[in-house]
């Protein structure tokens, strides 16, 4: 079964309240190796994409994906908001014209944006950044059956997410502020890892409406 | 926590307010949120735009003006501005000559100005981003974000922006701030932490009696925490680390016209016989009186290794909101330097 529009708003209005819910939290991980901003940051974003939505809500998938991302740009900012923004925008141009989202349709989003991650941070695996977590779950993900069922592929990819977070824990920072910690940024979670985590449980939630 | 704030939501908003009802010849905008000159864009004159989070004031909305930057884009506090701050601060400053962007090595500050380069650039005005990264606390690039932007970007608005009014081209403005990049080194000490309002709780903890060594403007960790110790000892401390620096070497990206291309630079370490200016600068917290304390000692550490002080900069520049501390900068002065350094400048934050 596709996404549905109905089931990509639902998606984005879970993750504006994940990132309510978890704001603190977020910034409470961030303030441990980062800047203490990335929760606060986070909710302020999917805030001001809950205002721009209703003008964009009745058209097609990749016009409502343009916005998300120009909105988390340009209110997020940090390092967050770049590489969510290009996220978002990427993977948009990669559904043109759709108005739903098969499995095969999902693997060029993610394919797209995950790539915009790596365009605009030029990270590696194992510098302790979001793309620790974006780069598993892309192989994953690319690794279904084009006929397999959306939300089974997603739900396939939430332990290795999990995994993958997990995996950050132990990992000493090289990108961002928390590679000024050096050895001291070890023992933490990453904060981008962790509200990615968010956004990959919130799409297997919004998938079952 | 104790600030003179309204709602913690408003605090940038309210505070930039009161900033353009207090210097008309500066406009401030709102949505997207930057500064520029009343009188932007001068025709013909390559135009500087630089921006970062809030919390740093005077920099960088107060180096707005004649002399030093045409436009700034403040961010939250502490959080790096957005790209389309950025590209509609640009557009609204290029005089036809191009724009410069002048960006402190931090990750999001660096990703948001390459992204707004990318816009401009397909807007048809001529861009070019130069790194500030000076802060010598940093030691290793490979394992690390590179050294942070610090003191030396107060120094590259006030020298570049004087080349840019005496009529340089944009590659002249981005070759001259590349080499003020290149000779000026920094190292700072906090003597307690600060408070972002939005956080409401100190951004790190410091024991009464500790001081952080090598601390970054946002309360970064530096190299190491002592206990405190006299303003001579820590003076010296710190002039040594920037003065005893060895060469380095890293890779900068910087926008070539079409695209991206990655830049290996090494900077020279100071040698016997450099002219310098010295910048002391307050961390927020702490009253010039102790700057001059500061100076006193850096004076004399700098003639006892061979460096003649030629110009100074002693106040509170690139502050941390209400941190104690201070940082000292050294900048090898060529001519080309000085006659820019020593050039008029008419902003909020810094006249001459």
């Amino acid at each position: 079964m596709p996404m549905t529009k109905a089931q990509l708003l639902a998606w984005i209005d879970k993750q504006n309240a994940v990132f309510l819910d978890k704001k603190e939290y977020l910034t409470d991980l961030d303030a441990a190796i980062g800047d203490a901003d990335h929760g606060i940051n986070m909710n302020r974003g999917f805030a001001k994409v809950m205002e721009k939505l209703p003008t964009v809500a009745d058209k097609d998938l990749p016009a409502i994906l343009k916005t998300v991302g120009m909105t988390l740009m340009s209110s997020v900012g940090g390092a967050s908001g770049p590489l969510y923004g290009t996220f978002w925008m990427k993977g948009a141009m990669a559904l043109d014209g759709k108005t739903e989202m098969t499995t095969a349709d999902f693997k060029a989003f993610l394919e797209a944006a995950v790539g915009g991650i790596v365009q605009r941070g030029r990270p590696e695996l194992g510098d302790k950044t979001m793309y620790d977590l974006w780069g598993p779950v892309l192989a994953a993900v690319k690794a279904a059956d084009d006929t397999a069922p959306l939300a089974e592929v997603v739900a396939a990819a939430l332990p290795v997410a999990e995994a993958a977070l997990a995996a950050t824990i132990p990992l000493q920072a090289r990108k961002g502020r928390a590679s000024y910690l050096g050895e001291r940024s070890i023992g933490h979670p990453d904060p981008g890892a962790t509200s990615s985590l968010y956004m990959l449980q919130t799409l297997r939630e919004a998938l079952d409406i | 926590m104790k600030k003179l704030i309204n709602n913690v939501e408003d605090v940038v908003q309210e505070q930039l307010q009161g900033m353009a009802l207090a210097h008309p010849e500066l406009t401030v905008k709102f949505d997207p949120c930057y500064v520029v000159r009343a009188d932007a864009p001068v025709k013909g004159k390559v135009a500087l735009v630089s921006g970062g989070g809030s919390g740093h004031e005077p920099m960088h909305g107060g180096f707005v003006g004649q002399g030093m930057l045409d436009g700034a884009c403040p961010g939250a506090v502490f959080t790096s501005p957005t790209p389309d701050q950025m590209y509609e601060c640009a557009k609204a400053v290029d005089g036809g000559a191009g724009v410069l962007f002048i960006v402190k090595n931090y990750t999001g500050d660096v990703m948001n100005f390459e992204t707004a380069a990318e816009l401009v650039a397909a807007e048809g005005i001529k861009v070019q981003n130069i790194l500030i990264d000076d802060d010598v606390a940093v030691k290793n690039s490979l394992w690390t974000a590179g050294r942070r932007g610090v003191g030396t970007t107060v120094l590259a608005e006030k020298i570049v922006g004087a080349a840019a009014e005496a009529g340089y081209d944009l590659d002249q403005c981005a070759d001259l701030c590349r080499k003020v990049n290149q000779y000026g080194r920094s190292f700072g000490v906090a003597l307690t932490s600060c408070t972002v309002p939005a956080a409401g709780k100190p951004t790190f903890v410091l024991g009464e009696d500790e001081v952080e060594m090598g601390i970054g403007i946002h309360g970064e960790p530096g190299t190491h925490r002592m206990p405190i110790k006299s303003v001579d000892e820590m003076t010296a401390y710190a002039a040594a680390q920037i003065i005893d620096d060895p060469a380095y070497t890293r890779v900068v990206r910087e926008w070539d016209g079409q695209g991206w291309a990655d830049k290996t630079l090494t900077d020279a370490p100071f040698a016997k016989g450099d002219q310098v200016i010295a910048f002391v600068n307050s961390m927020g917290g702490t009253p010039v009186s102790e700057l001059y304390a500061v100076y006193r000692k850096l004076d004399e550490v700098c003639k006892a290794k061979g460096l003649t002080i030629v110009r100074n900069l002693v106040g509170p520049y690139i502050t941390s909101l209400e941190m104690q501390g201070f940082s000292i900068t050294l900048l090898k002065a060529d001519d080309e330097i000085l006659k820019f350094w020593d050039a008029p400048a008419k902003t909020p934050g810094f006249v001459r």
